[in-house]
């Protein structure tokens, strides 16, 4: 495989097509726009359908029927977007449909949206938070696979700058028909061949027993089965970061996505300038890598959290630590006029002053 | 008093129970799973539904066919079919049939909405579809009120019909107006065919099994987006005696919402 520079959005579509994503539905917003315009340019040519869907609320809709038919199927959108999808990603855990959304947030502020979600119910769905062009390439494959072997939504979750930065890649070719792997394990996925049989297929988020078996719906009985679903697939995915210079570190820095990137990049620079301060780096929010950051804090007297929003994550990261280390939020949302979470806070030497400030604050206690 | 005086109707009170079901015939039509269903007695969905599945039948499309039901009362047969089923949301079913009919073109593709699922919650969904000249068929099971919550007022509701919360009647000046949902479809360019049929009498029940047979045909030639709107009878919800309902039906409703068809087809003499 050669490496190309490519757009963020550009390598996302094509790692999906080269994985056999062969429906995507989407509506335009900024930053996610340029996702849906290469699906478009590249689905067509292999084969697969890109609908230009007239909102979100049907994009998600049209992808949830693709899906049905076992084909690997994917949307996305943007926050605004992505809360109108709510009502259908938390039905379709319960229905337990593969489908993976990529969120290009505006911002951090979409991180409980993305982990806990607005929808209804008992659900909950993975989500992966790269920080780079390649990390995204990589985990486009593995978003599909979490989605298919869970029967799960899985989400992407990413930002502007991911979406809009050009970087050497390796991305697997596109251009092949689908191998046919993605339908094939899926004995649940509808084509109407079993009409007539007397066990027709129903794929419903309010059962799969059939009145001639004397339950119907059932509920009760469907929601705990589903219920119980969501546990084993919360506790069957391995958590997993990027952690660095933890080990004798004062300051553990936890920051995703992209100023996770940044974080990473500054305290490597404290680090060979002699200041105690490591980093972890989640890239699966949910299910969010406790033991890890357990690990890392261990030894540390404080833990800061950057974050581009006014303080999401810090919530999860306390959750891990139970108030065996000192949590402070050193971050704060940065915009843009235009809201895009473009802000001029985004800066590696404004990021590594906040660092420096709070590793001086700690170490003066 | 059960009963009370309505203008020259006599209606049921709303706080009382429907009449407990009988078990008149315990037949299970073609493709239905079990023939007991949970519907009310006299409600006209269960009749649609089999009209639907038996020209899905008559057609050979049994083992290629799905459909997308939507949420309400019929939502009780989305479990109890021998065709294969996408359970929707609320309002969703176009969307998703969408998706379906996409990946798979040779399936015939139907969705299956009411008219709170289709009208109110959904609107923008069935028009788009049509619109788009989406190669499906919607058919609409339209009672003029949310059934499955208790019968209350939808935006079929014709002028002067009584629902929970319209109980003297919808008024144009207070409630606004019922969006002629058909005739809305027939006028926008990716609609190949729209009728609306009923299910009051014999005659109109046949009449509606040749609208879905000649939808599904439309579709199966691959000419885009065909709908049938089913008027049915809610005695539950219209608050009226089981057996009133029909006559209900072609007094009230159907003043409204005109039985015939609407665009496409061979439109037979007789039908506008
Ligand atoms: C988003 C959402 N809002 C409200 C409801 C509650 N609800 C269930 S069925 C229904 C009305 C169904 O009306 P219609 O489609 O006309 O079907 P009918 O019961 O008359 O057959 C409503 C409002 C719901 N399920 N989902
Ligand atoms: S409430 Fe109306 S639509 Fe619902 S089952 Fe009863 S009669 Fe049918
Ligand atoms: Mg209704």
């Amino acid at each position: 495989m050669a490496r190309r520079l490519m757009e963020g959005s550009e390598a996302i579509a094509e790692a999906m097509v080269a994985v056999d994503c062969r429906f995507f539905a989407g509506y335009p917003m900024t930053p996610f726009t340029e996702i849906l315009e290469r699906m478009a340019e590249f689905l067509p040519p292999v084969g697969g359908v890109c609908m230009n869907a007239e909102s979100e609320l049907e994009a998600i809709g049209m992808a949830w029927g693709a899906a049905a038919t076992g084909a690997r199927a994917a949307t996305g959108s943007t926050g605004q977007g992505l809360a109108l999808m709510q009502e259908s990603i938390s039905e379709m855990c319960t229905a337990r449909i593969p489908l993976v959304v990529i969120n290009m947030g505006r911002g951090q502020g979409d991180y409980f949206q993305a982990t806990r979600g607005g929808g209804h119910g008992d659900y909950r769905t993975p989500v992966l938070a790269p920080s780079t062009v390649a990390e995204a390439v990589e985990l486009v494959p593995l978003a599909f696979d979490l989605a298919d072997r869970w029967r799960n939504p899985v989400l992407i979750y990413g930002d502007y700058y991911l979406g809009h930065t050009s970087q050497a890649v390796e991305v697997q070719s596109k251009d092949h028909a689908s191998t046919g792997r993605a339908v094939a394990d899926k004995p649940w996925a509808l084509d109407g061949s079993t009409g007539g049989s007397g066990r027709a297929k129903l794929l419903s988020s309010l059962g799969e027993a059939k009145q001639r078996d004397g339950v119907g719906y059932d509920l009760a009985e469907h929601l705990e089965r589903a219920g119980a679903a969501t546990l084993e697939m919360g506790a069957g995915i391995e958590p997993f970061c990027d952690v660095g210079h933890c080990d004798d570190a004062d300051l553990v820095v936890v920051a995703f996505g992209t100023i996770g990137r940044f974080v990473r990049w500054v305290v490597k620079e404290l680090r060979s300038e002699g200041h105690r301060v490591g980093y972890v780096r989640p890239i699966t929010l949910f299910p969010f890598p406790t033991e890890a950051v357990v690990e890392a804090a261990a030894g540390a007297r404080s833990v800061a959290v950057y974050e581009n929003n006014l303080g999401q994550m810090i919530d999860d990261v306390r959750l891990s630590v139970l108030g065996s280390c000192p949590v402070e939020f050193i971050g704060g949302l940065s915009m843009d006029s235009s809201g895009f979470g473009v802000g001029p806070e985004i800066d590696a030497p404004k990021i590594r002053a906040r660092i420096l400030a709070e590793l001086e604050r700690v170490e003066a206690r | 008093m059960d009963t009370e005086l309505v203008g020259q109707r006599v209606v049921l009170r709303t706080d009382r129970r429907p009449d407990d079901a009988t078990l008149v015939d315990d037949f299970t039509p073609e493709l239905v799973d079990v023939g007991a269903h949970h519907l009310c007695p006299g409600c006209g969905e269960p009749i649609a539904i089999r009209s639907a599945v038996e020209c899905i039948a008559e057609l050979g499309a049994v083992e290629r066919t799905i459909s997308v039901f939507g949420i309400g009362c019929y939502t009780a047969f989305s479990n109890n079919l021998d065709i294969e089923v996408l359970q929707a949301l609320h309002g969703r079913a176009p969307s998703l049939a969408t998706g379906v009919k996409r990946m798979r073109p040779d399936a015939l593709v139907l969705t299956v909405q009411g008219d709170g699922d289709m009208v109110n919650e959904g609107l923008q969904e069935v028009l788009h579809a049509a619109a788009r000249g989406e190669n499906i068929t919607c058919v609409l099971l339209n009672n003029g009120v949310f059934g499955e919550t208790g019968g209350h007022i939808t935006s079929t509701t014709v002028l002067g019909q009584r629902t929970k919360n319209t109980l003297d009647g919808r008024d144009a000046e207070r409630d606004g107006y019922p969006i002629l949902i058909g005739d809305l479809i027939a006028s926008m360019g990716g609609t190949a065919y729209a009728a609306r049929g009923a299910v009051n009498d014999a005659g109109n029940v046949a009449r509606t099994r040749r609208m879905l047979a000649a939808a599904f045909a439309t579709q199966e030639r691959g000419e885009g987006f065909s709908f049938v709107e089913i008027l049915t009878m809610c005695p539950t919800g219209w608050f009226i005696e089981t057996q009133e309902s029909p006559d209900y039906l072609a007094d009230v409703i159907a003043g409204t919402h005109q039985i015939g068809v609407l665009k496409g087809g061979d439109v037979p003499k007789g039908d506008r």
